[in-house]
């Protein structure tokens, strides 16, 4: 007993420390988390690192927008927005975990801009139980539009990807009626949901597609060369890609060093000049192409005296890690514009509840500098898609060139 | 009875001890920590139990295997398939899916005899890199690129009652269950592993690891061992994949990256090889070191901003490589190792290293 007596004893000691140290974990109830008498503290995860790496500049551009209100505005009605990014990587676990950081552990008042379908759907459900505003996702998935009766403190942001594949649906019947349409696409939510779009826009003319090909993101860039020359083999003259930029300028490259000369639509999210001039810079014959737009080009000349574009190039200074040519960069600002707009609106009524009222059914945003001009950002009470609308663009002479008018998709998916 | 027990209590090594304390530790921890802090420990618990398996495979058989994200996988997608489709009891899973995930192993573990270390290296990668394109195949089945969400356990009454009557606070959360489901769960089989490993399945590996054809003359059943510690390191994987899907509450086939089973493996590494407590540190070490990494650096103001977001960018991946290499320099046997060859030189010193010192065994080699 001599020897395990002192033994016991810390074993005691140290229970008795344990017990007293047992408080209570403090769960604060009020319904204004995260807002003091002068800061908002807002939240996002985002991937930093790893293979989606290159989308990380946004909230970095969304946190050099809000810095700019703190300091010419003195924050929204006297509060500074106080911004906390954390870097999920792009997987859903860190997602999940760094969001229960975020609004357990910082006591966030929301959650904005979080991107990557995987990742925001993961945490969807949690933040809905949690009552915490999951506000302008950035992901066009339109689960996060359309399903807001289960997830009504959900809200997305960027047109629906379906919306966008109508809007080229459009395009190719009002002008290219005879077109033999070749698909490629990334077999997962964000390119099923292209594929979905551009078939419902065809409606009884989908049999224009003649096939359609998949590839992995953990495929090797190359071997997109397998899809490619099949789909040429089928008599294609009418090429969709559908892909991440990676993939896009790969597809591109291929695509000319194949000698095949389709016409080619890319979809929005890989048309940034930056990736397009990489792909020139790999070999590809770019004139020609087309896609569509809805925010302003930084690399368009045409914005050189706009008054948005420079709002945008004194913001992007407070960004020292931001490269103002990146069309990513003036997306965040964009968004951060919206969200600046949405706390305004909440005035002294800083409630979650209020704030994500005014997001999902109240928005009426027709001045967002930063978008194309007649972009409205839009939502009501039983209307839950902020943006529709898109303008066509053709690449040609190192630029995108707008063509026609705005086509607007409001009301079609559902 | 009572002498005997008595006896038995101050024969006991101190290390007896240190695991009684560390298990108390970890049993009294949630009631100290907030629910989302229990929620961080819950992944480093399930860490800690793959980790395990695979340090059955590669410290004592000798074998390597960087597919254990997959085997994570497969173990996550039979518990939330189980769950979601067929309405299972979650609990009921967890125990499948280490089963199904064994066995699957096990199967593996047949063209992995053929295999030597390099070849067997780049066979379970394959695994690794395929798995999550096949997992989108049956849609239908996984949920295809949409993934499944299983909704959090949530823990039953008595547990809720207990937690609220101990910490005199709200009843326990369904994060604390996880914990304690995890902590279950750990305690179960590092114990299972820790007896394993000092009767004659643990002596038959590490004489296979050691010298294949010395251990065949002897006659052990090497192919049966090898496949067998296969077999053992998916189940892991299997239940510790099962309580992952569980704690985050979604599976998809990005939550099972290529780098996850990096991570698991230079974990166990890091933690010490051939270790029973190696798992537990390479648990903490493989979910500690990529959040620190990029939170602490970010958070650091007289790091320029330059710097900080190329070091975040590339973060978790520089410090993983950087460390390792630290550790294979300053520690070959991991920081498990590093600890008990300090604590026997203390004590050599405390007893007087001349009379004592000198007359001890070398320590086992720990080579792979």
């Amino acid at each position: 007993m001599a020897k395990t007596g002192p033994r016991l004893g810390v074993l005691a000691a140290f229970l008795v420390t344990l017990a007293a140290c047992g408080g209570s974990p403090g769960t604060t109830t009020a319904t204004d988390v995260g807002v003091t008498s002068n800061s908002i503290l807002l939240g996002n995860t985002i991937a930093q690192s790893g293979p989606a790496a290159a989308y990380g500049t946004i909230a970095n551009a969304e946190n050099a927008y809000f810095t700019y209100i703190n300091n010419t505005k003195g924050g929204v009605n006297g509060r500074k927005i106080n911004f906390k990014i954390l870097d999920d990587a792009y997987t859903p676990a860190n997602a999940v975990l760094l969001t229960k950081q975020l609004v357990e552990q910082d006591q966030v008042f929301a959650m904005f801009s979080g991107l990557g379908t995987q990742t925001q759907t993961s945490v969807r459900d949690y933040l809905n139980t949690k009552k915490v505003p999951q506000l302008f996702v950035a992901t066009g998935a339109t689960t996060f539009m359309a399903d807001y009766s289960q997830h009504n403190w959900t809200i997305g942001w960027q047109p629906p990807y379906q919306g966008e594949g109508r809007i080229y649906a459009k395009d190719v019947l009002a002008n290219h009626k005879a077109a033999k349409i070749g698909v490629l696409y990334q077999n997962d939510d964000y390119g099923q949901d292209y594929l979905k779009g551009l078939k419902d826009g065809l409606g009884s003319n989908s049999s224009m597609i003649v096939d359609a090909e998949s590839y992995d993101v953990t495929a090797a860039v190359p071997t997109l060369a397998a899809q490619l020359s099949k789909l040429k083999g089928k008599g294609v003259d009418t090429l969709f890609i559908f892909a991440t930029p990676a993939f896009t300028i790969g597809a591109l490259a291929i695509r000319t060093a194949l000698s095949w000369t389709p016409l080619t639509y890319l979809n929005s999210v890989s048309n940034p000049a930056v990736y397009m001039k990489i792909a020139a810079s790999k070999g590809a014959k770019l004139d020609g192409v087309i896609s569509v737009a809805y925010i302003k080009d930084p690399t368009d000349p045409q914005w050189a005296n706009d008054d948005g574009m420079k709002l945008y190039k004194t913001v992007i200074a407070n960004c020292s890690t931001c490269k103002v040519d990146d069309g990513f960069n003036i997306y965040g600002v964009a968004v951060a514009y919206t969200m600046v707009d949405v706390l305004t609106k909440a005035g002294s009524n800083m409630t979650r509840e209020n704030v994500r009222n005014i997001a999902v059914s109240q928005l009426d945003e027709t001045n967002n500098p930063f978008l194309l001009p007649g972009v409205v950002v839009k939502t009501t009470s039983n209307d839950h898609f902020p943006i529709t609308q898109e303008q066509v663009i053709t690449w040609s002479a190192n630029g995108w060139h707008l063509q026609g008018s705005l086509t607007d998709e409001r009301g079609t998916i559902s | 009875m009572y002498r005997q027990v008595q006896q038995r209590l101050r024969s006991a090594p101190p290390r007896y001890w240190l695991v009684l304390v560390l298990v108390l530790f970890f049993i009294g921890l949630p009631t100290v920590i907030t629910s989302f802090q229990a929620s961080e420990w819950t992944l480093v618990l399930i860490f800690a139990i793959v980790i395990m398996g695979l340090n059955i495979l590669v410290g004592y058989s000798g074998q390597i295997s960087l597919g254990h994200g997959a085997l994570m996988a497969l173990g996550a997608y039979t518990s939330a398939i189980l769950i979601h489709r067929y309405q299972v009891d979650y609990l009921v899973t967890i125990p499948i899916a280490g089963l199904v995930t064994g066995l699957i192993g096990f199967l593996l573990g047949i063209p992995a005899l053929r295999l030597s270390a390099l070849y067997l290296a780049l066979a379970t990668f394959a695994l690794a890199v395929v798995t999550p394109s096949l997992i989108k195949r049956p849609a239908g089945l996984t949920g295809g690129v949409q993934g499944i969400l299983i909704s959090s356990p949530d823990p039953p009454q008595f547990a809720k009652d207990a937690f609220a009557s101990v910490t005199s606070g709200p009843p326990m959360s369904s994060d604390q269950w996880m914990y304690y489901l995890s902590l279950i769960s750990a305690l179960v089989l590092f114990w299972l592993a820790w007896n394993l490993i000092r009767r004659r399945p643990g002596r038959a590996l590490r004489a296979i690891r050691d010298r294949e054809v010395a251990a065949a003359s002897y006659g052990i059943n090497i192919a049966g061992y090898k496949t067998m510690a296969f077999g053992i390191s998916a189940f892991y994987a299997g239940i510790g994949g099962s309580l992952y899907g569980l704690a985050i509450g979604f599976v998809s086939p990005d939550t099972f990256p290529l780098a996850l089973s990096f991570q698991l493996l230079v974990g166990t590494v890091v933690g010490g090889l051939a270790s029973i407590a190696g798992p537990l540190i390479g648990g903490v070490f493989t979910f500690w070191l990529p959040i620190v990494s990029s939170q602490f650096v970010g958070s650091q103001s007289w790091i320029p901003a330059q710097i900080a977001s190329v070091f975040q960018k590339a973060g978790p991946a520089v410090t993983y490589g950087a460390l390792l290499i630290v550790v294979m320099i300053f520690a070959p046997n991991g920081v498990a190792g590093l600890i008990r060859t300090g604590y026997m030189r203390l004590q050599a010193r405390l007893r007087g290293a001349g009379d004592r010192g000198t007359g001890q065994m070398p320590p086992d080699p720990q080579t792979v």
